[in-house]
């Protein structure tokens, strides 16, 4: 008597999001299967990894990392480097420096950043915003003209500035990522909005939130699994677009990634520390839905890549 | 198969009694059929009635019990794929392998690096609870009964990872009051491992070439009466590894074939030797996919910090907030002279900001207020953590009264909240703290 279980396929199935042009495109989703379940039907495309750079530099990095840089000394080299890593896919430009309360980098100096990153690197580009609403929505309309053609993925648009955002993508041709907070209606109604505007379907990437491990992630797993489960057995168009998820933002803020050996000597090496914490993190998000991560460490991106690899 | 409620109800007294709390003998049956009530709740059901409902009633997936004295655990019992359906019920479990190939130093030590892991997280205790204990086949059974004694003496539970019978018949001798796991079953020796299971209490674990191959065994040692089974997954791809442990999970959750409702072990040791970043995004993996024993090839607290936050994480009753009592906490002997700072009462804030604030040795008055149970972001967005909560908690706890110093650190997070509380809280100077709770320390010692 053999065993009797069954494969367990969808009729419905995640939209694909293409990023980047040309020979350096990459195609997110697809899928008629829960996250990872490639042995009940082909995944696909398989999830990606994005490498996360910051416009202000290497600053706050880890000797490994820095090793890992070493000779990048302006953020277009440290670009080509972050594109040439093991296991990378693509990479996400931060413009941090833009936020009004740090250093508040002009648009202009953003854009022309950004247009070098672009051109420096054979890998698409993300690129993700001050967090500042009122900037970003500005930031992001000069971003999208500018780099027209490139077909980019704007992170992220949310509910305070969707419309601006949104609208520049749409202008431009370029993809837009939409922000919500752990929450299945609110990704949906961002969605619902986003279309309104006439961005097409194909064209949004969700961020549905994320957290640490050990920092509220159950909220995070069970909002993609709700997301996840809506868009294949009801066929919910308004939540089959891919999951990004922003993973490095959060693990190396917190307590078990940033204090130092010395002053907790039992939890030994702190680098060692925040890789572990990231590639947890990451595979738990793979897990429940995500289609894409951005990292941070060369470790991280090369394991978790290959255990992509290993899965599929 | 689940009975329906005229199923069970044939199978009562009819007498209507009463003694179950429910009006009528069919008023329990269906009950029962709900899973509303238990079964032990009439106490006039006949032992044949019993056992035929019990059996039908019975969840799909079993619960596996294992360990002795304060090594006891349980497994496995679940009911649903994902957490947000109900809850999971048994979180997983951490092993970390030693072998009988390693030498009693090398053993000793990575015992004892194991042990080091200890610690305390939002009111749990985290720390390996399985030391599992791998046969090789080119060592003897007095080699395997030399590393298993070395295993006991870690004072945790054990699971012998071993498919020769000799050893595992002679290593059950010296560790079978333990109550272990032992996980060697195969199609070929299924009988043997079964009796000597059996014989030392031992709870059974089923290994295959294949998920045809471990079904088959299973039913096979359920016919010879044993059901007190886990299922070995451990598959030589990590692709046919995930697929045994989410299809057999499947179809005993959903397609209710209790011979699949087994706990799973899964080595990721096994899977990746000597890769630790990989055994932990493994173990993470398994984590949330239907691994109940993860063994690893080590546990250092760089794996553990976030291997234990997650399982926490997964394993809570998403019905239920963790949240703390609002009031006054003081800590490292704070008085009414001890500067003051508020957060919210989300049970995951309270430990770490408490912490930092434990490990700084400043007097602090932790000033915990009622904030739906949310972190200071999401309490802030909800409304529930304002200038005019705080003021709020202050007037109801009557702090002015209860405290004499006058400034309150609030979270950086929040720091636009600083002139509004200004407003509401004359005579209180508000200081803007660090955004993460780490910080505290270096930020408490040198506002002091
Ligand atoms: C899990 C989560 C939820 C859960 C709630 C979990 C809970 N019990 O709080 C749910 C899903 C319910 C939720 C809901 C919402 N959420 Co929410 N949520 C999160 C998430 C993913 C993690 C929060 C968490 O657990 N943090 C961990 C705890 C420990 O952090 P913490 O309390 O801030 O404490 C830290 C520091 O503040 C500091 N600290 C704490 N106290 C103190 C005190 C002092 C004195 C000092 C110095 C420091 C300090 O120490 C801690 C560690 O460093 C975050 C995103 C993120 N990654 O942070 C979003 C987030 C907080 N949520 C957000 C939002 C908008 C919401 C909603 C309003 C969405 C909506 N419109 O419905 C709702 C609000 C609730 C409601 N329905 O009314 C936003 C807030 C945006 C903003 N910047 O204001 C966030 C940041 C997500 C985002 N990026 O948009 N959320
Ligand atoms: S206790 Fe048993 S016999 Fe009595 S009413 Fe309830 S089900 Fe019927």
């Amino acid at each position: 008597m053999p065993f009797k279980g069954k494969a367990e396929t969808f009729n419905a199935s995640i939209a694909t999001l293409d990023i980047g042009t040309g020979e350096k495109t990459i195609r997110l989703g697809g899928q008629n299967v829960l996250p990872l379940y490639a042995f009940d039907a082909s995944m696909e495309n398989p999830p990606r990894v994005g490498v996360e750079i910051s416009d202000e530099g290497l600053e706050g990095y880890t000797p490994k990392l820095l090793e890992y840089y070493a000779g990048a000394s302006d953020v277009v080299s440290i670009a080509k480097k972050a594109a040439a890593m093991e296991g990378a896919d693509f990479v996400c430009l931060r413009l941090d420096s833009a936020d009004p309360n740090g250093k508040n980098t002009s648009i202009e100096d953003c854009v022309k950043l950004a247009k070098e990153v672009c051109a420096a690197i054979d890998k698409p580009l993300t690129i993700m915003g001050s967090r500042n609403v009122e900037k970003d929505g500005a930031l992001f309309e000069k971003l999208a003209e500018a780099l027209q053609g490139e077909n980019v993925l704007l992170l992220s648009a949310r509910e305070e500035d969707y419309k601006k955002v949104g609208a520049s993508g749409l202008a431009y041709n370029q993809k837009v990522g939409a922000e919500s907070a752990v929450d299945i209606n609110l990704a949906k109604q961002l969605n619902v909005l986003l279309t309104q505007l006439g961005v097409a379907p194909k064209n949004i990437g969700m961020n549905l939130g994320s957290a640490a491990a050990g920092y509220g992630f159950e909220y995070v797993a069970s909002t993609m699994e709700r997301v996840k489960s809506a868009a294949l057995s009801q066929n919910d168009t308004m939540l089959q677009m891919p999951v990004i998820t922003p993973v490095a933002l959060e693990t190396w803020a917190v307590k078990e990634s940033i204090v130092s050996e010395s002053e907790v000597p039992e939890w030994g090496d702190m680098e060692e520390r925040a890789i572990h914490m990231e590639t947890v993190t990451a595979m738990a998000c793979l897990a429940s839905g995500s289609d894409a991560v951005i990292l941070r460490h060369p470790v991280s991106v090369s394991k978790i890549s290959a255990l992509i690899g290993a899965l599929l | 198969m689940a009975l329906k409620g005229l199923d069970i109800f044939k199978l009562t007294p009819k007498t209507n009694c009463k003694d179950c709390g429910s009006p009528t003998c069919m008023a329990f049956a269906m009950k029962v059929a709900q899973g509303a009530v238990p079964l032990e709740k009439c106490p006039h059901l006949s032992d044949a009635a019993k056992e035929k409902l019990s059996e039908a009633t019975a969840p799909p997936m079993r619960t596996i019990q294992f360990g002795a004295g304060e090594n006891e655990h349980a497994l496995g019992g679940e009911t649903v794929m994902m957490r947000h359906e109900k809850t999971f019920v048994n979180k997983c479990l951490y092993a970390v392998e030693i072998s009988d190939a390693m030498d009693a130093g090398e053993i000793s030590d990575l015992l004892s690096k194991t042990k080091a892991v200890d610690y305390e997280r939002i009111g749990e205790h985290m720390y390996v609870e399985i030391i599992s204990v791998h046969h090789d086949p080119a060592k003897s059974a007095s080699d395997y009964v030399s590393a298993v004694k070395l295993a006991a003496e870690a004072g945790r539970c054990i699971l012998l990872d071993c498919t020769d019978l000799a050893a595992a018949k002679a290593a059950l001798e010296v560790c079978k009051d333990t109550k272990p796991i032992l996980d060697g079953a195969d199609a070929g020796n299924a009988e043997e491992m079964n009796a000597i299971a059996k014989e030392a209490g031992a709870v059974l674990g089923v290994r295959g070439a294949s998920i045809d191959e471990i079904y088959d065994t299973v039913v096979k040692l359920e016919g010879l009466g044993n059901k007190n089974l886990m299922l070995d997954v451990t598959a030589s791809s990590l692709k046919e590894t995930f697929a045994r442990a989410v299809r057999l999970r499947r179809a005993a959750i959903k397609g209710g074939d209790r011979a699949c409702g087994y706990p799973a072990i899964v080595n990721t040791a096994k899977l990746a030797p000597g890769d630790s970043v990989t055994q932990s995004a493994l173990a993470a993996l398994f984590t949330a996919r239907y691994g109940s024993i993860i063994v690893m090839g080590g546990m250092s607290y760089a794996q553990a910090l976030p291997l234990y936050g997650l399982r926490q994480n997964l394993f809570t009753d998403p019905q239920k907030p963790m949240k703390v009592t609002p009031g006054i906490y003081a800590i490292n002997g704070a008085d009414e002279n001890s500067v003051c700072a508020v957060t919210v009462d989300f049970a995951l804030t309270y430990f770490v900001v408490s912490g930092e604030i434990d490990r700084s040795k400043v007097p602090c008055n932790l000033l915990i207020t009622d904030a739906g149970g949310y972190s200071v972001l999401t309490a802030w967005a909800a409304g529930k953590l304002s200038a005019s909560s705080i003021a709020k908690f202050f007037q109801e706890m009557d702090i002015a009264g209860k405290i004499k110093n006058r400034t309150l650190i609030i979270p950086g997070k929040v720091a636009v909240l600083k002139g509004e509380i200004e407003e509401k809280l004359p005579g209180w100077k508000v200081v803007v703290g660090p955004n993460e709770a780490v910080q505290l320390v270096r930020f408490l010692k040198d506002y002091q």
